[in-house]
């Protein structure tokens, strides 16, 4: 009826190559664990350490030998003997492409890395012509599944669609959304639970979405923010971060962040405050942190303007 | 789980409609959180039948019976072409706009309809519906609905208390506004005989149009149920061993050694294990399988129980693609019957071992023929190919070992475990065992299903279909589907056989030989193929959904006499594409987005006079 | 598995929550012991809706369950405990059947409840409120120890019992010792040894009594023995039960002082205000989570105004007392801590809890892990120590219960995006905030009549106020529910009772009787009267 937990049994290690150079990882890692501790550079953007990885982008895709196709580095598995290269040819290729097509089709322009990755890789995203005029909001959520417009020959197609702000904690701007889904799975079954959200539609109309499209405030979002702070690509955004950014007065360089413990229940969730002007402009909390994984509530997340508010009345003895 | 549902309330003729479909029971082993989700799809199809959409009231009470969030349920509703989240006619017609019917006359069809009856109704704006009659209706274009022998095809689908489904082949405008306003007698023509009909080297089409397929006794009166009373004697091991002789390959388009998938099934120390027949032929020039199960679907329901038999596997599915109503009306039949003599459900033939089956209709994606988004539709998930390993003889349905076979596939091991492996293996060629079924159609005398030995050429099959009909003269041979390749008259010497293809760089496929002839444009067939991946990619993977797109773009443009920077540098783009989807997509779809028109650039070098090759 | 009873955790602790659900996908068990179906108990394996108050009832016939069906872990019992024969005998009248009829659960439901935790291989209780807030709160979490002693659910990981805190500092107020009876690291004020330990390293005699709870000082000022308070960080006008009274006897003092980061509905009846820094952003120190995990505060921001920190604030009040302790900084008084209270943070510099993520206590010494379990060495062998000891507790109703008079009952508790009074959760406007409402059955709606948004009053012995109904299926029948996040608008603490637990000194927040009338002509004056109240 009652065990002790049995000690775990260390992990047998692997031997394999990465470019050419033999390596060993514990077993059970991935190569992208194992590239990362033998310092190769994998680019990745729909990968995160706390999510299940999903293994969409392929931008991460590295060549082993002996695989028809490219495999996805974040989540293959090293094996005994396995020769991996990170920097062939055809990774670079792979890779290029990947990053031209996401550049070409959705606004890149508040993801971090990728313009460094850009030009290391030579991608050329105007070879596909213009970006097309932007259609009437709502196009993009409700295309039919399996269907579409045929493509006009002076433009390229793209995500670019009408901003949604719904509600008075956060935006969703999906012209920027590259699809990676980490959203999806922080407000479903990897931490929140909420399933607010979902992958809608198919093929290049895929989407995130609530049901039918519906606003927010009508949806099961408990505004977390938790898919604020895995979207890689700015596409979600708080209120006054993005406010901050449209009037230009967002200036990482004058921002400090500084790590303290949220004030509401006892559960002890480390809040890193980012302040600018003496003024606290968003609240995230640390990926590896044991208590958070970098999530919060709403409380933890938007819940400290009471502090602010303070402000503007100056107490006095 | 605390789900939070819409304001919205379903009618009672939905309630109703949802509450039957989900009335069948089903000895599922799904746990957890989401232990009544894998009955999503059929409620989804449910609510759609009766009303022809899904209004957020039926789709509110789905969520609430099955526990479903609805943000997830949505996800899964928009996945399928036939799902509809707005409202929409009850009557609907799917005019396939694919090659094999555009090879015969699909454009000016589709031309004509929009002529007489409007817009189609993915561009109609919700509400507003189309009339004619007293009734409403709509149409719409649909890939290709698999009854390329009888093209241009159109699928009718009539919502109601009792909805019709119905294929309709030889389709005319006429017929069509037959259809639409209810009159399906009239818009019906007779489906052609199997061109081999009777002919006594048949093996897996035998029965077809010679046995009644709604009979059990005349199947077993032509040899029915005679394997499996075999198998059940020699015991699982010994079938695996002479599948595993027979040197069997999958006939659904990988060509794995069936013995093998078999074998590493039954080894599995996790139980249950799961049988899953892939009947979604959804590859454009595709319909042998609907040839089986329509022709001879008892045959399908006795392979699957000798399969689950030999790889111990405790219930089966047969995931039907949504658009063969007459299949699956025979394959319903045929499981009903078999349950009712002991050849299905427990101590089936008093062996002692017991197995279960049922059908799964898939609701208008091609991408759920891939065998791991098969999985994910059928738990009731977005159909998207899940990453490869696990591979699902570890980790399939449920997360639980699973034999998936295709239909011919599986048709197959009856002959084999009557006859034995070696005597099946000595059919054909070394490396390509048995007989195979050839999809013909196109600009062929007589189009239709072949079933011929391994090692016949490509101008056998032609000549067994009575030869090339239109000019006469072929301009291009599309082997394998939309995701095969085009192959020019110099080809038609190739041995039809495993080998034989990739000796050519070629590929089987699913079987398709689509011939057309030299009056026959081919950037417009190019231009349909593109658009077919495009709309068919689940959009998962970032090469697939924005590759398919862009490589239709630089087609478009081409088309339009519009290159950027020349036909050459398009065509290059088009490499590049084409090879980062190849390299780097997910799953088949992306890997072979690029194949048919690749070979027709290349092989056919389409484009020479443009780039002065 | 895991009992969550009395805790809307979903809702009150959602990042522990995450937690839980990762559980669940593994196929934790999850039994949740709740008046109200929260959105907690729509993720349990089972729901126990059990009546308001009926805890003990509850938990010893769980008791009496596993000990006939032969469930109790006898050897862990008898090296371990204290007492067993005397509770054993306790339980005679608990059984199934008297349960059912008290608790109003199944009683198949509370054997199969029983069963599931008496046979798990690990299990915990954790509770909040809805068994601390009541006039037998510690009664009820000794009914909670007991089942744990009885299974061996206690001291080993993954096992045992856990309040779940309900502000960031609860457990760190008690464990620096801001209670009556303790010194920081609960140390005794009665002991001698302990009392001449903090005399000499303070230089002032320290009295070895125990000070007054809350409720014992305003008894004492009630009684005029008490005539001026200090008031830190608490705003008891409106957090405490029976606001009327509550007003009344602070009113009285001669002087009061109140140092809080807000100008509260407290501080307005102050003789002097002191603005605070707010600690958690605009100071440094330490808090101790629900996992008695002490972890670093960090200044973030320059507070405003003439706000300052509370270290400086209270070094100055000492000085200005005669002591002048110099300009302490929050590591230096941390460390003082540390030295007196060795056993639990001795080990818990300020650079190791920098570097590890905070420690959890006890932790006496700098190579000291911390600990993350408590009580393993009742599972020595030898057991080390004394025994745990049962406690015979007995199932009370709430002091009022439903009656022709008053024949609902009120229960209150928090919300996901609103937190106590709403002083701070009120600072950020919410899309899920709605304002205060009286949740109902929609049977009870129907049967009085009701329509869902009407306004009716809402009446205790003690008060009443205005506020909509709103029908939530999720109610029990004769039970209604409202929040404390709205005291300016809806005065909900004029309707509680300040029947408080003797041992603990908790309010019964969880129970009243009232009774509830339809507002028959627009009560426009009422409404303003109550509205009003934001400004008065």
């Amino acid at each position: 009826m009652i065990s002790i937990l049995p000690p775990k049994a260390p992990p047998r290690t692997v031997e394999f190559e990465i470019d050419g150079i033999p390596v060993r990882a514990p077993e059970g890692s991935t190569i992208l664990d194992a590239c990362r501790a033998n310092a190769k550079q994998v680019p990745t953007l729909c990968f995160l350490d706390t999510l299940h990885p999903v293994n969409v982008c392929r931008v991460c895709v590295v060549e082993v030998e002996g695989s028809r196709v490219l495999v996805p580095s974040c989540s293959r598995k090293v094996e005994p003997g396995m020769k991996v290269r990170t920097d062939s040819e055809r990774v670079r290729h792979s890779r290029k492409m990947v990053l031209e097509f996401l550049d070409s089709s959705v606004d890149l322009s508040t993801t971090p890395d990728v313009a460094d990755w850009k030009a290391a890789y030579g991608c050329d995203s105007e070879r596909y012509g213009p970006p097309a005029p932007l259609a009437p909001a709502g196009t993009r959520d409700h295309a039919h599944a399996g269907h579409h417009d045929a493509p006009d020959p002076d433009y390229r197609a793209t995500v670019a669609q009408p901003v949604k702000v719904d509600n008075s904690l956060y935006v969703r701007a999906y012209e920027k959304c590259i699809l990676c889904y980490k959203c999806v799975e922080a407000c479903g079954t990897d931490f929140q639970n909420s399933f607010a959200i979902g992958v809608a539609g198919r093929g290049f109309a895929a989407r995130i979405s609530t049901e039918f499209a519906v606003a927010l405030p009508e949806s099961a979002c408990v505004y977390c923010g938790n898919c604020i702070a895995v979207c890689p690509t700015g596409a979600l955004m708080a209120k006054p971060e993005w406010d901050k950014r449209a009037d230009g007065t967002w200036d990482e360089s004058r921002q400090t962040q500084t790590d303290t413990i949220c004030p509401y229940c006892g559960v002890g969730c480390t809040l890193t405050l980012h302040v600018q002007d003496n003024e606290i402009l968003k609240a995230t909390s640390p990926f590896d942190q044991t208590v958070t994984r970098g999530n919060l509530c709403i409380k933890g997340r938007f819940g400290w303007q009471y502090v602010q508010n303070r402000r503007q009345a100056e107490p006095t003895a | 789980m605390d789900l939070k549902l819409l304001n919205a309330e379903a009618t009672a003729e939905e309630r109703a409609a949802i509450d039957a479909a989900l009335l069948a029971p089903s000895p599922i082993g799904a746990s957890g959180i989401f232990a009544k989700r894998h009955l999503l799809l059929p409620a989804l199809e449910a609510a759609q039948a009766r009303v022809g959409w899904i209004s957020e009231g039926a789709f509110t009470y789905i969520c609430a019976t099955l526990e479903v969030p609805p943000a997830e349920a949505y996800g899964v509703m928009t996945f399928y072409a036939l799902l509809t989240p707005a409202p929409r006619a009850r009557r609907v017609v799917h005019v396939c706009e694919d090659v094999a019917c555009k090879a015969r006359g699909a454009d000016a069809l589709i031309a004509e309809l929009e002529r007489a009856a409007g817009p189609a109704a993915h561009h109609v704006p919700a509400g507003d519906r189309i009339l004619i009659g007293d009734d409403d209706v709509a149409w719409l274009p649909s890939p290709c609905l698999g009854l390329c022998d009888q093209a241009p095809a159109a699928f009718v689908q009539i919502a109601g208390e009792r909805p019709v489904e119905e294929l309709f082949g030889d389709v005319t405008v006429d017929r069509l506004r037959a259809a639409m306003g209810g009159a399906l007698a009239i818009a019906r023509v007779p489906r052609p005989r199997l061109p081999q009909a009777g002919d006594p080297s048949l093996r897996l089409l035998r029965r077809v149009d010679v046995a009644d397929p709604t009979s059990l006794d005349d199947y077993r009166a032509h040899g029915g149920y005679e394997a499996l009373r075999i198998a059940l004697e020699i015991g699982p091991d010994a079938v695996i061993r002479e599948v595993t002789d027979s040197k069997l390959m999958g006939r659904g388009g990988a060509a794995f050694p069936t013995g093998r998938k078999w074998d590493a099934v039954a080894k599995q120390p996790v139980r249950p294990h799961y049988l899953i027949c892939n009947a979604d032929e959804s590859e454009p020039g595709t319909f042998k399988d609907r040839a089986i199960m329509e022709g001879d679907p008892f045959a399908l329901i006795e392979a699957m129980t000798l399969a689950a038999y030999a790889t111990a596997c405790d219930y089966g599915f047969i995931y039907l693609r949504g658009e063969y109503p007459l299949a699956y009306e025979r394959l319903a039949n045929a499981i009903a019957r078999a349950r009712a003599r002991g050849l299905l459900g427990e101590n089936i033939m008093g062996s002692g071992f017991s197995f279960d089956l049922e059908i799964r209709k898939g609701a208008g994606a091609y991408i759920c023929g891939e065998e791991t988004a098969i999985f994910n539709s059928i738990e009731g998930f977005r159909g998207e190919p899940r990453n490869k390993p696990p591979f699902p003889v570890q980790s399939g349905v449920f997360g639980k070992p699973t034999a998936i076979n295709n239909v011919e596939t599986l048709v197959n091991v009856l002959d084999i475990v009557r006859f034995g492996g070696p005597a099946f293996a000595a059919i054909g060629t070394e490396g390509s065992t048995g007989t195979k079924l050839f999809c013909l159609s196109g600009h062929v005398a007589v189009p239709g299903v072949y079933e011929v030995p391994f090692g016949a050429t490509l101008r056998d099959l032609i000549e067994l279909a009575g030869g090339v009909a239109g000019s006469g003269r072929i301009r291009a041979i599309l082997l394998g589907g939309a995701a095969g390749v085009f192959v020019g008259p110099d080809d038609l010497d190739m041995p039809l056989t495993f080998e034989g293809v990739r000796a050519s760089q070629a590929t089987l496929g699913s079987g398709v030989i689509m011939v057309f002839d030299d009056t026959v444009e081919l950037l417009p067939m190019l231009q349909r193929i593109a658009a077919f991946f495009r709309d068919e990619s689940c959009g998962q993977c970032v090469p697939c959904r924005v590759g398919t797109v862009r490589q239709e773009e630089a087609l478009a443009r081409i088309a339009a006499g519009k290159p950027r920077g020349g036909v050459a540098t398009e065509i290059s783009l088009l490499d590049e594409v084409g090879l980062a989807m190849k390299d780097a997509s997910i799953c088949g779809l992306g890997q072979t987005a690029y194949s048919a028109l690749e070979s027709a650039i290349h092989r056919l070098d389409l484009f020479g006079e443009q780039t002065g090759r | 598995m895991l009992f969550l009873w009395g805790s809307n955790a979903r809702e009150t602790h959602p990042i522990f929550f995450h937690h839980v659900l990762k559980g669940i996908h593994n196929g934790t068990k999850v039994v949740s012991v709740d008046p109200r179906c929260t959105p907690t108990a729509q993720w349990a394996h089972r729901y126990l809706p059990i009546r308001v108050g009926t805890d003990i009832a509850l938990a010893n016939a769980m008791a009496r369950e596993i000990i006939d069906a032969r469930l109790a872990n006898e050897p862990f019992i008898a090296r371990a405990t204290a007492g067993f024969d005397a509770y054993r005998a306790s339980l005679d009248r608990y059984t199934l059947a008297y349960a059912e009829r008290e608790t109003g659960i199944d009683a198949g439901l509370i054997r199969e409840a029983a069963h599931l935790y008496a046979r798990a291989d690990r299990a915990m209780i954790c509770w909040t409120l809805g068994i601390t807030e009541h006039h037998n709160a510690v009664d009820n979490v000794l009914s909670l120890i007991n089942l744990a002693l009885l299974t061996g659910h206690v001291g080993r990981y993954g096992s045992g019992l856990n309040p779940l805190r309900g502000q960031n500092n609860v457990q760190g107020g008690g464990d620096m010792g801001a209670i009556p009876n303790r010194f920081v690291g609960f140390q005794d004020i009665r002991d001698p040894e302990v009392c001449e330990t903090f005399a000499r390293a303070w230089g002032v005699p320290q009295k070895n009594e125990y000070g007054k709870t809350m409720t014992q000082m305003f008894e004492a000022i009630e009684h005029g023995e008490m005539r001026s308070l200090f008031v830190i960080g608490e705003n008891p006008v409106q957090s405490e039960a029976d606001q009327h009274k509550t007003k009344h006897v602070l009113s009285s003092l001669d002087h009061l002082v109140v140092f809080d980061i807000f100008m509260t509905k407290t501080a307005e009846l102050a003789d002097v205000v002191l603005p605070s820094a707010a600690g958690w952003c605009e100071s440094e120190g330490t808090v101790v989570n629900s996992e008695r995990r002490v972890q670093r505060i960090r200044k973030a921001l320059e507070p405003p105004g003439e706000a300052r920190d509370e270290i400086a604030v209270l070094c100055d009040l000492a000085r200005r007392l005669g002591t002048d302790w110099g300009e302490l900084s929050a590591e230096q008084v941390w460390d003082e801590v540390r030295a007196m209270a060795p056993a639990m943070f001795g080990g818990m510099s300020y650079a190791r809890l920098e570097q590890e993520q905070g420690l959890r206590w006890p932790c006496p010494d700098e190579s000291h892990p911390g600990t993350m379990y408590l009580h393993e060495r009742l599972w020595h062998e030898p057991r080390s120590g004394l025994p745990a000891p049962f406690s015979v507790v007995e199932h009370e109703l709430p002091l009022e219960q439903a009656d022709a008079d008053y024949p609902f009952v009120l229960t209150t508790g928090r919300r996901l995006a609103d937190y106590n009074t709403g002083v701070q959760s009120g600072g950020f406007t919410s899309p899920l905030r709605r304002s205060e409402s009286l949740d109902m059955h929609p049977d009870d709606v129907g049967r009085l009549g009701f329509a869902d948004g009407q306004s009716v009053r809402i009446s205790s012995r003690r008060g009443s106020v205005v506020a909509p109904v709103r029908t939530d299926p999720t109610m029990q029948r004769g039970l209604v529910f409202m929040t404390p996040h709205f005291q300016d608008d809806v005065r909900v603490n004029e309707l509680t009772i300040d029947a408080t637990d003797p041992k603990s000194g908790t309010a019964e927040f969880k129970a009243c009787a009232v009774k509830l009338e339809p507002l028959e002509v627009v009560p426009e004056r009422e409404l303003r009267a109550h509205a009003g109240s934001v400004g008065d």
